[in-house]
């Protein structure tokens, strides 16, 4: 049973703000494949749930005027996997919204819902009064720490469970928000709040904001992108660790690009310093090899998750060889 | 919100087709889709897993597609198309599917039943012939306890075999092991 709440369906992006902005337990719902496990297990308060599914322009994937393209919040994730154009252009976030959860939750999870979800931390959904919920300390410290992070971790150490987030942010997106105070433009990078700047909180997003669309660029010349996902089950399942790639090439050899991990971090994680060891290079096995290490240079494992090192570092070197190869 | 007719204080009412026929339902707005087929319409062929969208047992065709109706708020369907597993019979004949399901023995306990059909049916809908592959994929959503799958994806090629006009039959391994 979820518990009482009052529902609205805004049918403009104006009456949604205004809703949320009246209404201190308000929270928008586009697919609901999230925010109902959080009503449900009671994760936080909610009093009225404000649907965006009967405001137009907010579904859908077109070009944009400068080569990009933009995808409406509302887009599922089962389209962004589907589409032709993404899958040409930006095959890196296609295989991550083509391998996240499982074909049911792709038809009714939105790829707004999807940056914007929250943790899945099991203390966090659970019923323990951790940090990120207002209490004094995080449970993963002591307790059951497997699928915590090894970076970024500050007093809360939960990793980002979006696939597409990744992506984004190494495809170098921009959000599209629209709130109280007019519109505005976030690059992916800096959408996400790490736990040393405010523990709780996942996103830059204000409780009457709404994100309307994602911005891709165009893709430059010689750009490729993938997204490797390591996952404990064949069948469907969260990262345990995995790598999104955008790398620009020149021949065979990298001129710019990014590199962002999934499951290590409370947010998307871009490795610099693996970044650093390709640069300039062409990706053959000592370079691979030599990236994996570095991105796990400052990696600090809880008392069950020093496994995700190993396994960083061989997603990561898969990843590369495999984007080199291609 | 479909408002026409007078509707119980407190309780949301919405217009549904189930299982082809348009149907009115009034409930209190925070129930799910999956409670409300249940206890609103009585039709209780859509199970109640782990609630959670984790097993796949609570799934039904909303416009064709498959979801998951524990995840999904009722009100959220408002004007759209719901099958659920009592529509996939005509009278009383069978769909392909539950025919090839309960020939092969496809089901044990039957609480996965009900999903596993419906996303069967959603995919040959759109593939007439998936390979092995594709039907692993497409079932991948759903959690069988009992069978171990293998009877589950055979039954799933023996009823697209028949769509197809085949005449095609269990295999004899299929139906008493390997002898
Ligand atoms: C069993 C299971 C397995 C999963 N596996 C994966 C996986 O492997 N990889 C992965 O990435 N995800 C996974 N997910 C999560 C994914 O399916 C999300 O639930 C889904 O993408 C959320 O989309 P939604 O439209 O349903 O969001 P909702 O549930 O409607 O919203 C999610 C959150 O975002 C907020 N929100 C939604 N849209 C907006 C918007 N436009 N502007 C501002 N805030 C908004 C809501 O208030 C809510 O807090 C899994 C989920 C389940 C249940
Ligand atoms: S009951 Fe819905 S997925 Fe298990
Ligand atoms: S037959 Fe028992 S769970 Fe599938």
């Amino acid at each position: 049973m979820l518990p009482k709440f009052s529902y609205v369906r805004a049918t403009s992006l104006d009456e949604a703000v205004r809703l949320l902005s009246s209404d201190d337990g308000a929270r928008v719902c586009a697919g609901g494949s999230d925010l109902l496990g959080c009503l449900r297990d009671q994760v936080f308060e909610c009093s009225r749930v404000v649907s965006l599914t009967g405001i137009d322009g907010l579904r859908g994937i077109a070009r944009t005027r400068d080569g990009g393209v933009r995808i409406g919040a509302l887009t599922t994730i089962a389209d962004v996997a589907a589409d032709p154009t993404i899958n040409q252009s930006y095959p890196g976030l296609a295989q991550a919204a083509g391998e996240l959860a499982s074909p049911q939750l792709r038809n009714q999870g939105t790829i707004g819902g999807n940056i914007c979800q929250k943790p899945r931390c099991w203390y966090y959904r659970g019923d323990f009064d951790c940090l990120r919920k207002g209490g004094t300390t995080c449970h993963a410290v002591a307790g059951e720490s497997e699928f915590h992070c090894i970076l970024g971790g500050a007093g809360c150490f939960v990793v980002h469970p979006s696939d597409t987030a990744p992506a984004l942010v190494a495809l170098q997106a921009t959000v599209r928000i629209a709130g109280r105070r007019g519109t505005r433009s976030v690059p992916m990078e800096e959408f996400y709040v790490l736990p040393n700047q405010d523990v709780r909180r996942e996103t830059v997003l204000e409780p009457h904001e709404i994100v309307t669309e994602i911005v891709l660029p165009r893709p430059a010349a010689g750009m490729r992108s993938s997204y490797h996902k390591v996952r404990a089950r064949g069948a469907w399942d969260f990262a345990l660790a995995g790598v999104a790639l955008a790398l620009q090439f020149s021949g065979n050899r990298v001129t710019a690009g990014r590199v962002v991990l999934s499951g290590a971090a409370p947010t998307p994680w871009r490795s610099r310093e693996a970044e650093e060891a390709i640069i300039g290079k062409q990706l053959d096995a000592a370079t691979a090899a030599a990236a994996g290490r570095a991105a796990m240079e400052d990696a600090v494992p809880l008392r069950r998750n020093g496994y995700k090192i190993p396994l960083f570092q061989g997603v990561i070197e898969e990843a590369l060889l495999a984007i080199g190869r291609a | 919100m479909a408002s026409r007719r007078r509707k119980p204080a407190g309780k949301a009412q919405i217009s549904l087709v189930v299982n082809g026929e348009p149907t009115e339902v009034a409930f209190s707005p925070h129930k799910t889709l999956l409670e409300v087929l249940r206890e609103d319409l009585g039709l209780t062929g859509t199970k109640h897993g782990c609630e959670l969208g984790e097993c796949g047992t609570c799934t039904v065709l909303l416009d064709g597609q498959p979801v998951l109706s524990c995840l999904a708020l009722a009100l959220a369907c408002d004007g759209k198309r719901v099958e659920t597993v009592e529509g996939m019979a005509r009278g009383a004949v069978l769909h392909p599917l539950q025919e090839t399901f309960a020939d092969l023995g496809a089901a044990q306990c039957g609480y996965c039943t009900p999903g596993f059909l419906l996303v069967a049916k959603a995919l040959l809908e759109e593939n007439p012939s998936p390979t092995r592959d594709q039907i692993k994929q497409a079932l991948a959503g759903n959690l069988c306890r009992c069978t171990g799958y293998l009877k589950i994806y055979e039954a799933v090629e023996l009823a697209a075999a028949r769509m197809q006009g085949e005449e095609a039959e269990a295999k004899e391994e299929t139906l008493y092991g390997r002898r």
